[in-house]
């Protein structure tokens, strides 16, 4: 019932979630963060079993983060999305794994790329140019990959984003509310209210 | 009276220091010459190697150089079984960064965390450092080409070109002379490392079989390590006109 989009573009990449805290049936809560920050050019979207996804997504935070200070270097997003993956993988081989999908939109300040990885719950990992979790991407892959290219500009990509969402209040029985994007470039991650 | 702080590697000496760091310093000042030269175009490695006799089969491969990474290679100074230790760890934790991260391990990393393993018998009891210094040449997406240094007490250092084992001290004149403040060129510092080497090597005759010889460099945006054949040091000799003429009769 959860939402998370991803686009890449030529030079930034967009990660948006929807703002629902559901339990079973219900929705708890509008307004709750399904993001963090892993650092200056990586942001990890993640939606599944509620409190797992805070959990491990500021796990992996901090690791990064302490990665980040202890050597000076920030780590890629490539790095982040395979280290997350490796967490995730372990724990699944676990008592009690997470139960999470992640999006890690991030952009390669070296490469000079913008990177975005899908995973599931079953740490399958893949670098891909647009992605969805939820019952979402079942409306919104398809959109996605009709009006995707690799080079749309941001404006592009936040109208296919909109027009994602507006999919999804046409056709899906579920009320959905508000989206907030993350929109990562070299120049760091910035957050636009959709 | 030394006795009483020397013998063991967790003791201070009344002057502050740790005798059995410095032998094992010592030991390395004894062990045959390594050298590291980092130019625009990629870093090299020398080493002179003792022959012990002509009977010691020399086809089994190297002693001094080594590759740690895909990204990284190394020359020792020291005792050789010693180093063996150390480049199995070093190797190791290399893999398992990559394992863990999909990445190479950045060069500083891999060099800090070799150092750490070397601090830990300087502090912890019971056991001897390791008397081995090295050299590491190495390339990441984030400092370029590096050239680093390690000793038996952990410390490291980054350098643009150094020397470990005997006669340290007159091949680092040479180089602190010889080292254009603009940079090298690979060739360039290939020729510096072999002319070091002929100055300070105790062997009159330089042969292609009394050394070691390694360069890495960058060829289409990936790593290229090269160790050296006995022909192709013997090439770089001849270049240079430092093959002996021992060697050349031979021939």
């Amino acid at each position: 019932m959860e939402t998370l989009f991803g686009i890449t573009g030529k030079d930034f990449v967009i990660a948006a979630y929807d703002t629902k805290a559901v339990a079973s049936i219900t929705m708890m809560k509008i307004g709750e963060d399904k993001s963090r920050n892993l650092n200056d050019h990586s942001v990890m979207l993640y939606s599944g079993e509620p409190g797992d996804g805070v959990h491990f997504a500021e796990y992996i935070e901090r690791n990064v983060k302490l990665n980040g200070i202890r050597h000076g270097l920030e780590m890629s997003p490539k790095a982040v999305a395979s280290f997350a993956r490796r967490e995730l993988a372990d724990s699944l081989r676990s008592r009690k794994p997470y139960s999470v999908n992640l999006l890690i939109a991030g952009y390669d300040v070296k490469k000079d790329t913008p990177a975005l990885y899908w995973m599931d719950h079953l740490a399958s990992s893949a670098e891909v140019p647009f992605a969805a979790h939820g019952y979402g991407a079942y409306y919104c892959l398809s959109m996605m990959d009709r009006y995707h290219r690799p080079d749309i500009t941001e404006e592009e990509g936040i109208k296919l984003l909109k027009m994602c969402i507006n999919e999804l209040r046409t056709r899906m029985i579920l009320n959905m509310p508000d989206f907030v994007a993350k929109v990562v470039t070299k120049e760091g991650i910035r957050v636009v209210q959709l | 009276m030394s006795r009483r702080y020397d013998s063991r590697t967790t003791i201070f000496s009344p002057e502050g220091r740790l005798y059995q760091v410095e032998y094992a310093m010592e030991a390395i000042s004894h062990a045959s010459t390594a050298l590291g030269i980092l130019s625009k175009e990629g870093v090299v490695i020398a080493a002179e190697k003792k022959v012990a006799s002509k009977l010691l089969d020399q086809t089994t491969g190297g002693e001094k150089v080594y590759i740690i990474n895909d990204n990284m290679i190394c020359g020792v100074a020291g005792i050789t079984s010693d180093a063996n230790i150390l480049i199995d760890y070093v190797q190791r934790s290399a893999q398992q960064y990559l394992y863990t991260f999909n990445e190479d391990m950045p060069c500083e990393q891999l060099v800090q965390k070799l150092c750490d393993l070397k601090q830990g018998y300087t502090q912890y009891g019971g056991l001897r450092p390791f008397g081995v210094s090295f050299i590491y040449a190495g390339w990441d997406e984030h400092y370029g080409f590096q050239l680093y240094h390690s000793d038996p007490s952990g410390n490291y250092s980054g350098w643009k070109a150094t020397c470990i084992g005997a006669n340290t001290a007159a091949a680092q004149g040479i180089l602190r002379q010889e080292y254009k403040d603009e940079g090298l060129t690979l060739q360039e510092a290939k020729n510096l490392a072999i002319k070091v080497l002929s100055k300070t090597m105790d062997t009159t005759a330089l042969g292609p079989d009394k050394l070691e010889f390694a360069t890495l460099e960058i060829k289409d945006g990936r790593v290229i390590r090269r160790i050296f054949s006995t022909n192709e040091i013997e090439a770089l000799l001849k270049e240079n006109d430092l093959l002996s003429k021992t060697d050349e009769a031979k021939q």
